[in-house]
């Protein structure tokens, strides 16, 4: 079934080193979460692309024990 | 297998400019993500072929083989794999997405 944010979060951190991860459970419910990730490794990669990134990291975990994981990617300032 | 459901998907994405892979149909979405989606395309008054894959299971798993992207819905612009539901967002509310339709040359209804 679901996923803990702890979980999604070791799992992001260890597919991209260098990131920095913020999980926020949305509606509390241990399914719906959002993550909010900044990589130096995002720069210059298309939105596609660094979503794939993301996925890769979370090991196909993506659409099947994570049902409901909102995105965000973006570059450090 | 794989190779046929490829072929379906690029026959479908080339013949319309702009086509969603959704759960449910545009006038009756089955998933928020999806009807996220409908929305967007309908504000921005661009037509776009729905394409239901909760009807094929086949095509369900095809389409995420396709586009090495393991969620619906899918949108497609040109041919050309866009994103899912959190960039279609993203890209709405920054304006980009106008921006793109406008560049390939789609104009709203």
């Amino acid at each position: 079934m679901g996923m803990d944010a702890k979980e999604i979060e070791a799992l992001i951190q260890e597919g991209i080193p260098d990131a920095s991860v913020r999980i926020e459970d949305l509606r509390g419910d241990g399914d719906h979460y959002a993550a909010y990730i900044t990589s130096a490794s995002f720069e210059g990669v298309s939105r596609v692309k660094q979503h794939q990134m993301v996925y890769a990291a979370l090991k196909g975990k993506m659409g099947g024990d994570l049902h409901a994981l909102a995105i965000q990617t973006s570059v450090p300032k | 297998m794989q190779n046929l459901m490829n072929e379906r998907i690029q026959k479908e994405i080339d013949s319309n400019d702009v086509t969603l892979f959704m759960k449910g149909e545009a006038a009756f979405p089955q998933c928020g993500f999806s009807s996220l989606v409908v929305q967007v395309l309908s504000q921005l008054g661009v037509p776009f072929k729905d394409i239901n894959v909760l009807e094929d299971n086949e095509l369900r798993q095809g389409i995420k083989d396709f586009s090495d992207w393991p969620t619906i819905p899918q949108l497609y612009v040109k041919g050309e794999f866009v994103g899912g539901c959190d960039i279609v967002r993203e890209m709405y509310e920054s304006g980009e997405l106008e921006t793109l339709l406008n560049d390939k040359g789609i104009k709203a209804a």
